[in-house]
C-alpha cells in the first residue's frame, strides 16, 4: 500500500493545536487611553453613572441565564457579558437622538437606551409588557422612540438596514448619525461588502463597527477571517479605527471622536473595537473551543472591575459608595424578574397585532 | 380616459407620488442618469434631481436592505430591480426584515416600501431570467404582491402601493412595458389594493389570470367565443391580499373554474385557488377545477423548447374545453 499522503486542510486548524501550553489569545487588546475622565470631559457623576450602566447590564443578563436555567422562558439566550464597556463607552459619547442598530447580542444596548429592566427582562418572558410586547424576545429588543432601531437576528442582516437609518439621515438633512454594531462573525457575510461600498461612494454618515469579541458562534476570529478586520476599511477608502473595548473610557474617547467627525464630514467609518465574550455564544454552547486559561486571562481585564478601580483610585467615589450603586442595581433587578414573572402573557387576540401599520390583511384568517 | 404605455403609466404614477410627498425616491440601476433599464423612470432625475432619483451599484442586498433602514426612518422608498430574478439576491432584506421588523419589535417601527420590478419570463432569457415570484412573496405574511396586467390597473396600484404603510411587491413584465391601454385621467387616481376585477364578463367559465397571463386568456377567450364559449375572465390584480370572493361570486355563476398562471405548479396561484374554490364553492363545481401552468421544469433557452414551456392560449383554451367537456 503507498504511504498515505497528508490530506488537504481548509479551515485553519483549532481544536488541540497546541502553544507550549502558553495561552492562545482570539484577539488582541490595543492599550487603552491613558487620559483620565476629566480630560476626556467627564464628570465624577457620568463616571459613576457610566459604572451603574455596565454593572446593570452584568446582573441584568446574570439574573436571566438563571431564569433561562430555572426554565423561566425558552428560546435563544445571547449573552453580552465582558462586552459592556462598548455599549455604555458609545451611548455616552453619542447624541441622544443619534441611531443605533445591533445584532442578536442586544440586552446591553436596549438597557443603556432606555429599555428598563423591567421591560426588558419581561421581553425576555415573553410577556406583553416587554419592550417588543413579547414578540421578539431575547434578539428583538428595541426602543425606537430613543433611537434604539433594535437588535437583528440574521447575521450581517441589519448592515444594509443601518446603512439606511444613516441614508434617511442625510436625506432628511436632520443632524443625526448612525451606528451599526456586529459581531466579528458578521464581517464574512457579503452584505458587509455591499454596504460598505455604498456608504462610501455615497457618503453616508453611518459608523460601522464591528464588536470583535474574539468568536463567530464557536470559531476563533483567525479561523474565520482572514488579515486583520479594521483593515479592509482600506479597500473602501474608508477611514477606519481599532481600540480597546474593555475600557468603558477608551470607546467613550475613541466613540466622541468618530461621531463629531462624521457629523461634521458625512463620511462614513470602519470600526474594530476588540473586547471579549465570558460566556458561550448561546445558552446552548459548550464552549470546547477555548481555554479555561484563555477565559481567565481576559477576565483580569473585565471592564466592570476596571471601572470600579479607576473609581476609587481617582477618588470619585469611596467603596462604600460604590456598594450602594451595586446594591440598587441589585434590587432593581430582582425587581425586575419579579415583575416578568407576575406580568401577564399577551392576549391571544395579540397574535394579529403589529403585522401592519396601514391596513391589516391575512390570507385565509378565519 | 388617455392611451398610455404600461411604462407611461407607471411613471405617472411615480411622478405623481413623489410630486405630492418629499419623502418618496426611487432608487434602483441605470434609474437616474440612464433614465431607467426598460424606461420607466425616464425623466425623473431631471424632474427631481439626484437627491431623489438615485443609481446603485448592482448590490440588490445592499441597496434592498438601505431601502428597508431608509423606510424605518421615515422615508418611503421604491426600489427598482432590473428584474425579480435579481431580488433573489435580496431575499433577506424583503423576507426578512421588511416583512417581519414591524411585528418582531412589537409595533415600534415600520416599513412603507415598494419593490418593484419585471416579473416572470420575457422570451429566451435563460433558466435564471425567467421565474415568476409572486406566488413565492405572497407566501410571507406581511407583504403585500401586486401584478396588474394592464396600464390602467398599473397607474391606480403604484400610487396605491406608494401611499401604502408597509411593504409591498409591485410586479411588471419586460413584455408588458410598451402595451398600450387606456388610463383613467382622474385626478389622483387609486385603485384599492386587495381588489380584482371582471375583465370579461361571461356565463360558461370562470378563468382568473393575473399579469401577462391575462393576455393570454383573452386571446383564448376571442377564440372560444366563435364558438359560442363564453369566458369570464377575473383578473385579480393584487396576489396578496387576494380577492377569493369575486372569484367565488363568479364560480358560483359558471360553476367551472380555469386558473392560469405563469409560475410553476407546486404551491402557486393556481393551486391556493383551486383550493379556496374547492372548500368555497364545492356544490356549486360541474367539473374539477384545472389549472394551467409552466411544468415543473426550468425555462429553456431554445426556442421550440421555450414555446413549449410557456402557457399560452392554446392551453388554456384545452383547459376550458375539458371543464366544459367539450373533449
Amino acid at each position: 500500500m503507498a504511504k498515505k499522503e497528508q490530506e488537504a486542510v481548509f479551515t485553519p486548524v483549532g481544536i488541540n493545536t497546541s502553544n507550549n501550553s502558553k495561552v492562545e489569545k482570539s484577539v488582541d487588546l490595543p492599550e487603552p487611553t491613558k487620559k483620565t475622565h476629566k480630560q476626556l470631559g467627564l464628570s465624577d457623576d457620568e463616571v459613576l453613572e457610566m459604572f451603574e450602566q455596565m454593572y446593570l447590564q452584568r446582573r441584568f443578563e446574570e439574573r436571566a441565564m438563571q431564569m433561562y436555567q430555572k426554565g423561566k422562558f425558552g428560546g435563544f439566550l445571547h449573552l453580552y457579558i465582558g462586552q459592556e464597556a462598548v455599549s455604555t463607552g458609545t451611548v455616552f459619547a453619542l447624541n441622544d437622538d443619534d441611531d443605533i442598530i445591533t445584532a442578536y447580542r442586544d440586552h446591553g444596548w436596549g438597557l443603556v437606551r432606555g429599555v428598563t429592566p423591567k421591560e426588558g427582562m419581561a421581553e425576555l418572558f415573553g410577556k406583553a409588557a416587554g419592550c417588543s410586547k413579547g414578540k421578539g424576545g431575547s434578539m428583538h429588543f428595541a426602543n425606537v422612540e430613543q433611537h434604539f432601531w433594535g437588535g437583528y437576528g440574521i447575521v450581517g442582516g441589519h448592515i444594509p438596514i443601518g446603512a439606511g437609518l444613516a441614508f434617511a439621515n442625510k436625506y432628511q438633512d436632520n443632524g443625526r448619525i448612525s451606528t451599526c454594531f456586529f459581531g466579528d462573525g458578521a464581517v464574512d457575510q457579503g452584505a458587509l461588502h455591499e454596504t460598505l461600498n455604498m456608504s462610501q461612494l455615497w457618503k453616508l454618515p453611518c459608523v460601522f463597527i464591528v464588536e470583535n469579541n474574539g468568536y463567530s458562534m464557536g470559531t476563533a476570529t483567525r479561523r474565520h477571517t482572514v488579515g486583520e478586520i479594521h483593515e479592509r476599511a482600506k479597500g473602501y477608502g474608508m477611514k477606519s479605527a481599532v481600540f480597546n473595548g474593555m475600557d468603558a473610557l477608551t470607546v467613550y474617547e475613541n466613540m466622541k471622536n468618530i461621531a463629531k467627525e462624521v457629523r461634521e464630514d458625512k463620511m462614513p467609518w470602519f470600526v474594530e473595537i476588540r473586547t471579549y465574550r465570558y460566556r458561550g455564544h448561546s445558552m446552548s454552547d459548550p464552549q470546547k473551543y477555548r481555554s479555561k486559561e484563555e477565559l481567565e486571562e481576559y477576565q483580569k481585564t473585565d471592564p466592570i472591575e476596571r471601572m470600579k478601580s479607576y473609581i476609587l483610585d481617582k477618588k470619585i467615589a469611596k467603596k462604600a459608595d460604590i456598594e450602594e450603586i451595586e446594591n440598587k442595581v441589585e434590587d432593581e433587578v430582582l425587581e425586575a424578574v419579579e415583575f416578568a414573572d407576575e406580568t401577564p402573557f399577551p392576549e391571544p387576540e395579540a397574535l394579529y397585532e403589529d403585522m401592519f401599520a396601514g391596513e391589516p390583511h391575512f390570507h385565509d384568517k378565519k | 380616459m388617455a392611451e398610455l404605455q404600461f411604462r407611461e403609466a407607471l411613471l405617472e404614477a411615480i411622478d405623481e407620488e413623489m410630486g405630492r410627498d418629499e419623502s418618496v425616491f426611487i432608487m434602483g440601476e441605470e434609474v437616474a442618469e440612464y433614465n431607467g433599464a426598460y424606461k420607466v423612470t425616464e425623466g425623473l432625475l431631471d424632474k427631481y434631481g439626484f437627491k431623489r432619483v438615485i443609481d446603485t451599484p448592482i448590490s440588490e442586498l445592499g441597496f434592498a436592505g438601505i431601502g428597508v433602514g431608509a423606510a424605518m426612518n421615515g422615508l418611503r422608498p421604491i426600489v427598482e430591480f432590473m428584474t425579480f430574478n435579481f431580488a433573489v439576491l435580496a431575499a433577506d432584506q424583503i423576507i426578512n426584515h421588511a416583512s417581519k421588523v414591524r411585528y418582531m419589535l412589537g409595533g415600534q417601527a415600520s416599513c412603507p416600501i415598494v419593490f418593484r420590478g419585471p416579473n416572470a419570463s420575457a422570451g429566451q432569457l435563460g433558466a435564471t431570467h425567467s421565474v415568476a415570484y409572486d406566488s413565492m412573496y405572497a407566501h410571507f405574511p406581511g407583504l403585500s404582491v401586486i401584478y396588474p396586467s394592464e396600464p390602467d390597473d398599473a397607474k391606480g396600484l403604484l400610487k396605491s402601493a406608494i401611499r401604502n404603510d408597509d411593504a409591498v411587491i409591485f410586479m411588471e413584465s419586460e413584455q408588458m412595458y410598451g402595451l398600450k391601454g387606456e388610463v383613467s385621467e382622474e385626478d389622483d387616481y387609486l385603485i384599492p389594493i386587495g381588489k380584482g376585477k371582471i375583465k370579461r364578463e361571461g356565463s360558461d367559465v370562470t378563468v382568473v389570470a393575473t399579469g401577462k397571463m391575462y393576455h393570454i386568456v383573452k386571446q383564448a377567450a376571442a377564440e372560444m367565443a366563435k364558438d359560442g364559449v363564453e369566458m369570464e375572465i377575473i383578473d385579480p390584480r393584487t396576489i396578496k391580499p387576494l380577492d377569493i370572493d369575486l372569484i367565488v361570486e363568479s364560480v358560483k355563476k359558471t360553476n367551472r373554474c380555469v386558473i392560469v398562471d405563469e409560475a410553476h405548479p407546486f404551491g402557486g396561484l393556481a393551486s391556493e385557488v383551486g383550493f379556496l374554490i374547492q372548500r368555497e364553492a364545492f356544490d356549486y363545481l360541474d367539473a374539477p377545477v384545472r389549472r394551467v401552468t409552466l411544468p415543473d421544469v426550468n425555462a429553456p433557452f431554445s426556442k421550440p423548447l421555450f414555446d413549449l414551456w410557456l402557457p399560452d392560449a392554446k392551453q388554456v383554451v384545452e383547459a376550458v374545453n375539458a371543464v366544459t367537456y367539450r373533449t
